[in-house]
């Protein structure tokens, strides 16, 4: 008799818990921060695939006939087989005569190739190393005061030293940016892992005798999962605009290369006359880094443990 | 004359409404009973049986997902339910007030001891500093803390589980209120500390005339303190009566149930010892944490000294003692969970206390454990069928063969083979603690450790719980390390007991002679502090 309002409870409960753990995802997927970070998000994906589909010309055409251009102004350009085409140009020219909405439709691939390059280089080094930081006794201390030191470095000197070293690239901006972030994830991985390794279900692990890497990766690494993917979009959101800084000061993207930072540094010096050098792009930076923070906030309402259990 | 026999609290058919999506459409329902001036009412119940969220509505302390949906709440007289926010605030402390479960976390812990019940009186009292700190010297004095000033002046971590037990008391009954609500107060605490604040509580409400609501699960307290019982199940009242009434005559079968699941504090008997090989043994096991640091002198705990046991074949060793005592800390030391800092651990013949974490591993296939808390000992990422066959494919067998085993071994504790691809959040806490039983069993081990392995559990389920682990132990002539500081259930699954204190071994014989004939000071004081103990329970009167 005792068995079976044991099982009359459960019958309940499965009912009611089958359901909790899947929706987690498309609970997320209902956030209302989650839809419209996302689809924003979206969109400027779809604008740096297509790029060369969105009426745009090469953004590095130099016309020296149609400079400094206001936005919306009918210009004749010459193609290259010699025939003149008339075509407005909506977000102007700028003091090259190069096509601005071509430029900040191309430089979207940059600012988004940084922000998730950044983001997914910085967590796979944070990841291994937060692992063996949390898990190896020992090598905690030495990591943790390495880390720290890194810590310290700030991105934008560290931009400068490896560009006076080496040539300024994508590769080098990615990299000033990845290293100062690294600790973050280290930090982020290693307190989960101290938590997790404590409990039981670990220990019960060990006792089965389950060797260490499977331990790592099947019991405490799906832990870092959310929280993980929700630190990632903080950092892609502040990789982007970093490397907007590192471009608007001359020391991040080259030149030849349109990216957002690379149309302001250019437009900074005839501003008051002609805005719109560094309007546009602003306006594609701010609103590409509110996305992925919204997007940000979202996912952590919903993902991390700690706040899903306020709710 | 009148007026002091009419009820302190009277709540008529109370409803609380879950909210939606929940497993059942109401928390309470439409429960109703009294608590009369001097009276201690017991509301007992399992988990989820509703008594903590009537102890909250009483209080207007509510989460905000549930909504009292009818019936009335009426503190001499006056429906709290209809009361304003402003009205309730005055009415806690001064008519009504509640002690909680955790003394740990229910004190301010960057306020002194004083300042916290001083907050009190200034809120509602027009008292100047003086006549405060007078009034509560006179109630710290009451509630028996040693040398009031100095607790007054001290800060919560100073004091131990007990004495901020006290304090919570004496905040909650500085200003005379006519009713106490104390939910679950003892459940944190050691027994011996648990019988000394039911006293004080019995005591302190005897002389001052305070109707006290006392939620609980444990119906040892029950027989210790209450005067009338109320028994709830699912959010409804099943039965209520005077605490004898309910103990020796219980009318529901429900009632019948929970009361005969408690287990008896007297040790089944057992027979002489049987004649078996010896699975383990320890000589001077001992632990000592040591904090090294750089800045500070190294603090040193010894968590278990000088322990020798042994256990074996198809025999039962409990290891019971106080939090703190160092059981767990010789269960795990025995797992190899943690390294031992000094004596042996002889599995069969091989020493393994000293063995190299790369030569243990295939030893770890012969100690098995089970822990505490069904909720976090499974990893809620990965099947129950998964959970079960990690062990013995780590040590070679195949996938299919081990979920034959798999199989198999739910069949053994009771379980639904078919349940294998469900997740573990599908299960009850008990069914948790079966498949975690069964994943134990899996790798086909000679020594299982249960560590306080029933003591989440409510009292139904150890019951089952407990007898599935002994028709085990019985079927495989297993040995078994069974921790516990719960009396009762080592007095009816062990053969033998050792009693730890302060990380060593007071006490040590055979269940019988160990609870019939204590000879330490210790275990007779934690024996006679076992609540409830006058009691023989499920011994129903006929009617």
């Amino acid at each position: 008799m005792t068995v079976a309002t044991e099982d009359l409870v459960d019958s309940a409960s499965i009912a009611a818990a089958s359901t909790k753990r899947k929706s987690l995802w498309l609970l997320a997927l209902r956030n209302p921060n989650v839809i419209i970070g996302g689809s924003i998000l979206l969109i400027m994906l779809a604008i740096a695939a297509l790029a060369p589909f969105l009426g745009t010309v090469d953004p590095t055409r130099i016309d020296p006939a149609s400079r400094n251009k206001k936005p919306g102004t009918e210009i004749t350009m010459r193609l290259d087989d010699g025939q003149a085409v008339k075509r407005v140009a909506l977000m102007g020219t700028d003091s090259l005569g190069r096509d601005v909405y071509s430029r900040v439709i191309y430089g979207t691939r940059v600012s988004l190739a940084v922000g998730a390059a950044v983001a997914i280089i910085a967590i796979a080094i944070g990841v291994v190393i937060g692992l063996v930081s949390g898990y190896i006794r020992w090598l905690d201390g030495i990591i943790m005061r390495i880390m720290d030191g890194l810590m310290a470095i700030p991105g934008i000197l560290l931009a400068i030293a490896m560009v006076s070293i080496w040539r300024a690239g994508l590769i080098t901006v990615i990299f000033a940016i990845v290293v100062p972030d690294v600790p973050r994830v280290v930090r982020l991985v290693r307190s989960i892992v101290l938590t997790v390794r404590e409990e039981p279900y670990v220990e019960g692990a060990i006792s089965v005798g389950t060797p260490t890497w499977v331990l790592m990766f099947r019991h405490i690494l799906p832990n870092t999962v959310a929280p993980l993917i929700v630190q990632g979009t903080f950092l892609a959101a502040s990789a982007i605009l970093v490397e907007a800084a590192l471009s608007f000061l001359g020391i991040g993207i080259p030149p030849e290369i349109p990216s957002w930072g690379n149309i302001m540094a250019e437009g900074r010096t005839l501003f008051r006359v002609f805005p719109h050098n560094i309007f546009y792009p602003g306006i594609f930076l701010a609103f590409t880094v509110l996305a992925i923070n919204i997007m940000g906030d979202g996912l952590r309402d919903t993902l991390d443990p700690k706040m899903s259990k306020k709710v | 004359m009148s007026e002091a026999k009419k009820p302190v609290l009277e709540v008529r058919n109370l409803s609380v409404t879950l909210p939606k999506g929940a497993d059942r459409e109401f928390a309470v329902d439409k429960v109703s009973f009294t608590v009369n001036p001097g009276e201690i009412v017991c509301l007992v119940g399992e988990s989820g049986s509703g008594k903590s969220v009537i102890a909250f509505t009483v209080m207007g302390l509510l989460a905000k997902a549930l909504k009292p949906s009818s019936g009335e709440i009426l503190l001499q007289g006056e429906n709290i339910l209809a009361a304003s926010e402003g009205r309730l605030r005055e009415l806690r402390c001064t008519r009504m007030s509640m002690i909680f479960q955790e003394p740990m976390t229910a004190l301010n812990p960057v306020m002194t001891c004083g300042e916290q019940i001083d907050e009190v009186l200034n809120t509602h009292t027009s008292l100047d500093a003086a006549q405060r700190k007078a009034k509560i010297i006179a109630i710290l004095d009451r509630v028996k803390l040693p040398e009031p000033e100095r607790i007054y002046a001290s800060y919560p971590h100073q004091l131990s589980g007990g004495q901020r037990q006290r304090i919570m008391i004496a905040m909650a009954l500085v200003l005379d209120p006519v009713l106490l609500i104390a939910d679950e107060p003892t459940t944190a605490l050691d027994v011996t500390t648990q019988a000394e604040i039911l006293k004080l509580i019995a005591e302190l409400q005897a002389t001052e005339g305070t109707g006290v609501l006392f939620i609980t699960h444990d119906f040892g307290v029950v027989a210790e303190i209450a005067h009338r019982v109320a028994v709830l199940r699912w959010g409804g009242l099943v039965e209520m009566g005077p605490t004898e009434q309910i103990l020796s005559r219980p009318e529901h079968a429900y009632t019948k149930m929970l009361i005969s699941s408690v287990p008896s504090i007297h040790p089944v008997h057992r027979g002489a010892r049987k004649e078996g090989i010896t699975v383990l043994r320890t000589e001077k096991l001992g632990k000592v944490y040591s904090g090294k640091s750089f800045f500070q002198k190294a603090r040193v705990v010894k968590a278990a000294v000088d322990v020798d046991l042994d256990i074996r074949k198809g025999e039962t060793l409990g290891i019971v003692g106080e939090s703190g005592s160092g059981k767990s800390t010789v269960a795990r030391c025995i797992a190899r969970l943690i390294d031992p800092t000094d004596g042996k651990v002889f599995l069969g013949d091989t020493e393994i206390a000293t063995m190299p974490a790369g030569k243990l591993r295939p030893h770890r296939r012969k100690v098995q454990i089970v822990f505490q808390d069904p909720y976090r000992s499974m990893n809620p990422r990965i099947t129950v069928g998964e959970f079960i066959i990690e062990g013995p494919m780590n040590f070679g067998l195949k996938r299919d063969e081990a979920m034959a085993r798999a199989r198999k071994l739910m069949e053994t504790v009771r379980l639904d083979p078919n349940s294998l691809d469900r997740y573990p959040h599908q299960f009850s806490g008990g069914q948790r603690q079966r498949i975690c039983i069964a994943r134990a069993l899996a790798m086909e081990p000679e020594l299982l450790i249960a560590d306080e392995a029933v003591s989440a559990l409510d009292v139904s389920v150890q019951k089952q719980v407990l007898e599935l682990l002994d028709e085990i132990r019985q079927r495989l002539n297993l040995a078994v390390l069974f921790i516990t500081h719960d009396l009762r259930v080592a007095a009816q699954i062990c053969d033998y007991v050792a009693v730890m204190s302060k990380g060593r071994v007071v006490e040590y014989g055979s269940a019988e002679q160990v609870f019939g004939a204590p000879r330490d000071d210790y275990t007779k004081a934690l024996f006679a502090a076992a609540p409830g103990r006058h009691w023989e329970f499920g011994k129903f009167a006929t009617a």
